[in-house]
């Protein structure tokens, strides 16, 4: 199977693009910006994408007298030849003759291919060698431009390495995208997933922009995830019942917990300090029980004595954390520590995803809980991998934690302060890491992004989200005109470890049965199979 | 016999009078015919092929030159009619510019070492030899020398005549422009204005 010569290479530069001058045969209109190229050199075969197009002309005097444009025969001979298209390439990947080199696969490309050398659209072949084939290890997570037939993959393990971030506007695919990671993960076993799923997306069942149900990773994994619940109701409603609800007891909550919401609770500066000292005078499982059960018209001026703070500081804050009282699922005293149950699935390999219900829009409920559990469960995996010195199969399963809307906890005011900064900055020494799911990365600290190993993106219309997202990434530049013309729905571009160089892909379907039995949904037969395995691995041998 | 004797004499046009290494004249000998502006013509021995980009007509004695005698005729033809003599004393010849030659049976599409000899005969070239010759564009370039409009003339007849030999002229055509095309790259008003000519 021969494929059309794309054109020859005329000029250009290893540091701005090499030019190609487009075939005079290939239709213009079918080259797309963004598609990847194979070059083939002396001794070496080069990968890249197109990043620009260029229309030129041999004589300038084309601008001002061009041909007339009734005459089909005139135009059609000096299109390709007085006039032409040059299209820019930016070679990302070789791969010499020599068999070492094939053994390890494309290379970062270090040397340009010589004047007229011939490129060719990437074929199948290309995509596979490049991107590696759909095994253990990868997960084909869409198609590259102009080839709709190839599986595109991605290195999963490369990825939960290191955090990493699904950006775009609303409506542009996140959520599909991330579904798509998150039963990757499940279904390779690379890591175990903890979602905050906020907006009750990736659970039970979620819905397309159509309105059409879409299953969520219970469904398409019944034993090997536990739903977690903020609010019973709301699986009540849907006549399902959670695996078990998150209650948190204020004996819980810390200072530090509250100093995270300062922004949404419009905390001041001094109120936040107040909370650490009344932890100081009453004892840090108490403070918050006894601060909330005086009364602010006549206990308050007494306290604010003791404890040399301004009353008024006191009753600010005390106003305002009663709405933390108001949220359903924060108790006096918790029945169980949903922390410690928490940990027990994700310590038998079984994901746990925890839905907020009716607190799908609260950003307080979103922020304080994350972080809540998020910091206690970040601390038994420290304690953990510190224990066991070393001793790899001691160590716990390696963990992601998906969160949405992280510009709320990783503005640079606060990135330092919270776990998911400390977290992105680990870099997994603690084998936790973060999906972050986002649409205004321009509000997220520059050093937790520049943390991210891979960073998926869909269209982004506000420059500084696109000046965010691409902040610290090697070709920049080309990388930005690619993004500003991406599809508004279903193209990405993917750059990072995940993928040897940045590609755009049209993301593979999710939603129909199709895509539901590529990951492993079976049918009922072998369903019933697969469930009684699972329950040996749930709840073990033994009665 | 008479007609295989008759046919070179059909294709024979007349003698190469001056030569130079790029062009050669060649004096008619039918007075007014010769050989059309564009047309492929051909010496022997050596074979040496060229394209006429001058057809001119004038008296044989360059001290007399031609009055006008026909003030009482009713038309021209009549003129030659009650004045044969002038068929002695007026010369038709033809300018034609080198463009390839053969040698051992081999084609070439530049100039020959030495130019042809005088008194070499000029032949037509028939439709196959057009046809042949045309395979290949090499020798654009020495057509397209010389004082641009008129080259850009030359060269458009030659490619229009010699596109009805090929059995696709229109794609005849076509390659052809595009040849000229890469020539005259960085003169597209003038690239213009000859692949207009060309249809």
């Amino acid at each position: 199977m021969s494929i059309d010569r794309l054109g020859i290479i005329i000029g250009g530069s290893w540091a701005n693009g090499l030019d190609i001058k487009l075939n005079s045969s290939f239709e213009i209109e079918d080259v797309i910006v963004g598609s990847l190229v194979t070059v083939q050199g002396k001794n070496s075969r080069f990968f890249g994408i197109i990043s620009d197009m260029v229309l030129e002309a041999s004589d300038q005097s084309l601008r001002s007298s061009p041909p007339d444009i009734d005459d089909p025969f005139i135009t059609k001979i000096i299109s390709g030849t007085g006039a032409f298209t040059v299209i820019k390439f930016s070679p990302h990947l070789s791969i010499t003759n020599k068999a070492n080199s094939i053994l390890h696969g494309p290379e970062p490309a270090l040397t340009i291919p010589s004047h007229f050398a011939s490129a060719f659209p990437a074929s199948d072949s290309d995509i596979n060698l490049i991107y590696g084939k759909e095994d253990e290890k990868h997960l084909w997570i869409g198609s590259p431009l102009g080839l709709e037939d190839s599986r595109l993959c991605i290195d999963l393990e490369r990825l939960v390495q290191r955090s990493t971030g699904v950006f775009g506007r609303s409506g542009t695919g996140k959520t599909f995208l991330t579904r798509i990671l998150l039963a990757g993960i499940l279904q390779k076993g690379v890591a175990t997933n903890l979602v905050f799923d906020m907006h009750n997306d990736y659970g039970y069942q979620g819905t397309n922009e159509k309105g059409n149900p879409v299953k969520g990773l219970k469904l398409l994994f019944p034993n090997r995830v536990a739903l977690f619940s903020l609010d019973r109701d709301s699986f009540v409603r849907r006549k399902v019942s959670p695996d078990a609800e998150v209650k948190i007891g204020y004996a819980e909550i810390t200072p530090d917990d509250i100093r995270i919401l300062a922004e949404t609770l419009d905390l001041s500066h001094l109120a936040v300090e107040a909370t650490y000292r009344l932890a100081q005078f009453y004892g840090q499982s108490n403070w918050l029980r006894e601060f909330l059960s005086i009364d602010p018209r006549d206990e308050l001026n007494e306290l604010a004595k003791s404890l040399n703070e301004f009353p008024s500081t006191l009753g600010s804050l005390h106003r305002k954390l009663e709405r933390l009282k108001r949220l359903s699922f924060v108790t006096e005293t918790a029945p169980e520590d949903a922390v410690t149950r928490i940990l027990e699935y994700l310590n038998r390999g079984i994901h746990v995803v925890l839905e907020f219900g009716k607190y799908y829009d609260d950003y307080l409920a979103y922020i304080f809980v994350t972080n809540l559990l998020t910091r206690r469960i970040h601390e038994q995996y420290v304690r953990r991998v510190e224990e066991s010195m070393g001793d790899q199969s001691k160590e716990p399963r390696p963990l992601v934690i998906t969160i949405e809307e992280a510009h709320r906890f990783l503005t640079p005011a606060i990135a330092s302060q919270t776990i998911f900064g400390n977290i992105a900055r680990e870099m997994r020494k603690y084998k936790v890491s973060l999906l972050i799911v986002d649409q205004r990365p321009s509000g997220i600290d520059e050093e937790v992004l520049s943390q991210l190993g891979t960073r998926m993106t869909y269209r982004l219309d506000n420059e500084r989200d696109v000046d965010a997202v691409l902040a610290g990434a090697s070709g920049a530049r080309e990388l930005r005109r690619v993004l500003s013309r991406l599809d508004s729905r279903q193209q990405a571009l993917i750059f990072g470890d995940a993928l040897p160089m940045p590609t755009v892909i049209r993301t593979r379907d999710y939603g129909t049965n199709e895509s539901y039995q590529e990951f492993g949904l079976k049918n009922s037969v072998d369903h019933q199979k697969q469930m009684e395995q699972d329950a040996k691995d749930l709840f073990g041998d033994g009665e | 016999m008479l007609s295989e004797h008759k046919s070179p004499d059909l294709s024979r046009i007349g003698e190469v009078v001056e030569a130079t290494s790029i062009s050669f004249t060649v004096h008619c000998y039918e007075l007014h015919l010769g050989a059309p502006l564009g047309a492929l013509i051909k010496t022997d021995t050596p074979e040496i092929f060229a394209v006429v980009n001058n057809v001119s007509t004038s008296s044989i004695d360059p001290t007399r030159r031609p009055v006008a005698r026909g003030q009482d005729e009713k038309d021209s033809d009549s003129v030659y009619l009650h004045n044969p003599q002038l068929k002695k004393l007026l010369k038709t010849e033809i300018h034609a510019l080198i463009v390839g030659h053969k040698d051992n049976n081999n084609l070439h599409q530049y100039l020959p070492a030495l130019p042809p000899r005088i008194h070499a005969f000029a032949h037509h070239c028939n439709i196959d030899d057009l046809r042949k010759f045309t395979q290949k564009l090499g020798f654009l370039p020495l057509l397209l020398e010389g004082p641009p409009t008129l080259a850009d003339e030359i060269t458009s007849a030659f490619l229009r005549q010699a596109a009805l030999t090929h059995p696709d002229p229109d794609s005849f055509l076509f390659t052809s422009g595009q040849e000229v095309a890469q020539l005259l790259g960085n003169d597209l008003r003038r690239l213009n204005s000859l692949l207009r000519r060309l249809k």
